[in-house]
């Protein structure tokens, strides 16, 4: 172990843990994006606007109840709820009429939903920046590799990553659900014909992957000033997320996040002024040797 | 004969302009510049509508090529020395290259898949002009861009853009009735078959990307004369997304389509978030109406509209 510190040194070790803790919270939303688009074809941009107001709701919630730390415990519940609320409503009011249009009308959809979101947002919160307390249990640093700190709240998040990639895993392909929406993916009009509610199965994935968007946002607030506009750069990462890795794919997604969340971490180390073009120039690279993403897409 | 001439088109264009020269004679100021920036934003959504709507190229970060264009006019006005005349060439043909690199990166994906890279390869553009402090002023842009005399007074850089606009409108409309627009509305409306009859859809799709990236470009160099700065949000994809937005709004099918979409959205944008600070709740909501209930657009509806009522005739 000493001659393997000897080799990394500890700055680049640390600082893949902040990468990797940053997977985490790209991971998770962007699979949300990927469950969408990969059964549902919605490019959806308001997804970002729904990690927006997860961290919000995360504020809400936690200053509902006390400010204490248990108040975060709640939010973690009740966050994802809310927005799956929310997006219940939009998917039935709006989304359900339009599955059969083309992607570039529901991408514009989407995009003035997420303007009208960004805009409830300031409209409910303000525009002030907000910050939501780390819980108690996760208060503090521990020391790595030679003294530097690193927050235990990170390592809560490098716990989570990988709860919900088998939980996600868990449900496409153990559960009834699952398997019709990867047949509905496939062919709709055959799960139709079979007598399954396609339009139901729809409204259920978009919903999980929308909370899977709140549940991102709830997590990250601890991390983050929640304010408005956080949304703006995280749903363009996100896509690129799901692009690179495979449509649809929920390991794609988390194998693209790692890409993305690394590179963008290390990229900082090796080239301050840059360090954010790295993830893009992967993003580059990784679509110009494989077009369709690193795995297999739904589509 | 005197009547086919009051129907046509040209008739109407020169009309058009006329109205367009002459209105710096009777408002004032804020309304010269207003339709001056609308101008402009008409050009860009039109030459972004000359690759999406008429080509089926899903060019999702158009606004990239708007602000290089804008780049690259300042920038070679500022540090170069030479003449200034000089960089409004120079930022469009930045920003036509720019739009035959990312094209010719991008062509191999279809539909979304190609969006989607455009969108990150134009987001990369962003991250750079955002960080070079030393040369592009990073977030805080660049301000008091130095102007030749002619086109520094507001009414001289409203007839600038008017010249220009009405030009590159012209030059835009020529070549999609040349037989390169029929081939490139051959390959939107089928691939296949354009393929197979011998077209180079490959080829024809990459210079018509290039093409719109240059009078994007030109659109960014306008920008700079009308508002004398450059700020990297003119290429942030949110702004790419009005410009489909406006594309969509006038209608995709006609050719004024997204000048109409355009004025609609600029002049909204100008009296709303006067009013409100909740301006991008309102176009949200438009937005979907539009999506709804006109799927093709204002001039779509009026064009289906006007030809209804003639049969009824």
């Amino acid at each position: 172990m000493e001659n393997l510190f000897g080799f990394i040194s500890p700055g680049i070790l640390s600082q893949i843990l902040v990468g990797l803790s940053r997977t985490v919270i790209l991971f998770i939303v962007s699979s949300g994006l990927s469950l969408i688009l990969g059964v549902l074809r919605i490019p959806n941009v308001a997804h970002g606007s729904l990690y927006m107001i997860g961290a919000f709701m995360a504020y809400s919630v936690s200053h509902l109840f006390g400010g204490g730390t248990a108040g975060f415990w709640i939010a973690l519940i009740l966050a994802p709820l809310g927005v799956a609320a929310l997006s219940f409503l939009a998917e039935r009011s709006l989304f359900q009429f339009l599955y059969e249009r083309e992607h570039l009308m529901l991408l514009l959809l989407t995009f003035a939903l997420s303007l009208v979101f960004g805009d409830l947002v300031k409209l409910v919160w303000g525009a002030e920046y907000r910050s939501v307390p780390v819980p108690f249990i996760f208060q503090g640093y521990i020391n790595l590799f030679g003294g530097l700190p690193f927050p235990i709240y990170s390592f809560f998040l490098l716990i989570m990553g990988p709860v919900i990639a088998i939980l996600l895993w868990l449900l496409t392909n153990k559960t009834k659900i699952g398997k019709i929406s990867r047949a509905a993916a496939v062919d709709r009009e055959m799960v139709g014909a079979v007598g399954i509610n396609v339009s139901w199965v729809f409204g259920i994935v978009f919903i999980i992957g929308c909370s899977l968007a709140g549940l991102g946002g709830v997590l990250v607030a601890p991390t983050v000033s929640v304010t408005l506009g956080m949304d703006h750069t995280l749903i363009m990462e996100a896509f690129l997320i799901v692009i690179m890795g495979g449509l649809g794919n929920v390991w794609g997604a988390l194998l693209g996040a790692l890409i993305f969340g690394l590179t963008q971490s290390l990229g900082i180390l090796i080239w301050p002024q840059f360090g954010i073009v790295f993830p893009y120039l992967a993003v580059v690279v990784v679509l110009i040797f494989r077009p369709t993403g690193i795995l297999r897409s739904t589509w | 004969m005197t009547g086919s001439f009051f129907r046509s088109r040209s008739a109407w264009a020169i009309a058009g302009l006329i109205v367009l020269f002459l209105f710096p004679v009777f408002f004032d100021r804020f309304y010269v510049y207003l339709t001056a920036i609308i101008l402009l934003t008409g050009l860009c959504a039109t030459s972004l509508n000359f690759v999406l709507g008429y080509g089926g190229v899903f060019q999702f970060h158009h606004a990239v090529f708007y602000g290089v264009g804008a780049y690259g006019t300042a920038l070679m006005i500022l540090k170069s020395g030479l003449s200034p005349w000089l960089g409004f060439i120079v930022g469009p043909v930045v920003a036509a290259v720019l739009g035959l690199i990312i094209g010719l990166i991008c062509i191999r994906l279809s539909k979304l898949y190609f969006g989607m890279l455009q969108i990150s390869l134009g987001s990369l553009v962003w991250a750079i002009v955002y960080r070079w402090y030393s040369f592009t002023g990073g977030d805080d842009g660049i301000h008091g861009v130095p102007l030749p005399d002619i086109i520094s007074s507001p009414n001289g850089a409203y007839y600038f853009t008017l010249i220009v606009t009405s030009a590159s409108m012209f030059v835009l409309y020529r070549m999609l009735k040349s037989p390169f627009g029929s081939a490139l509305q051959g390959i939107r409306d089928n691939p296949v078959r354009s393929e197979m009859i011998g077209v180079n859809v490959r080829l024809q799709q990459l210079l018509a990307l290039t093409i719109a990236g240059f009078f994007g470009g030109v659109a960014g160099a306008l920008f700079v004369v009308v508002d004398n700065t450059v700020f990297p949000d003119m290429m942030f994809w949110t702004l790419s997304m009005e410009l489909v937005i406006m594309c969509l709004l006038g209608g995709w099918l006609s050719y004024l389509g997204p000048m109409v979409g355009a004025a609609v959205i600029v002049l909204l944008r100008t009296y709303v978030s006067g009013i409100t600070v909740y301006w991008a709740l309102v176009l949200g909501i438009i937005m979907m109406l539009v999506i709804f209930f006109l799927p093709n657009g204002v001039l779509g509806y009026l064009d289906r509209f006007l030809k209804k009522k003639a049969r009824a005739r």
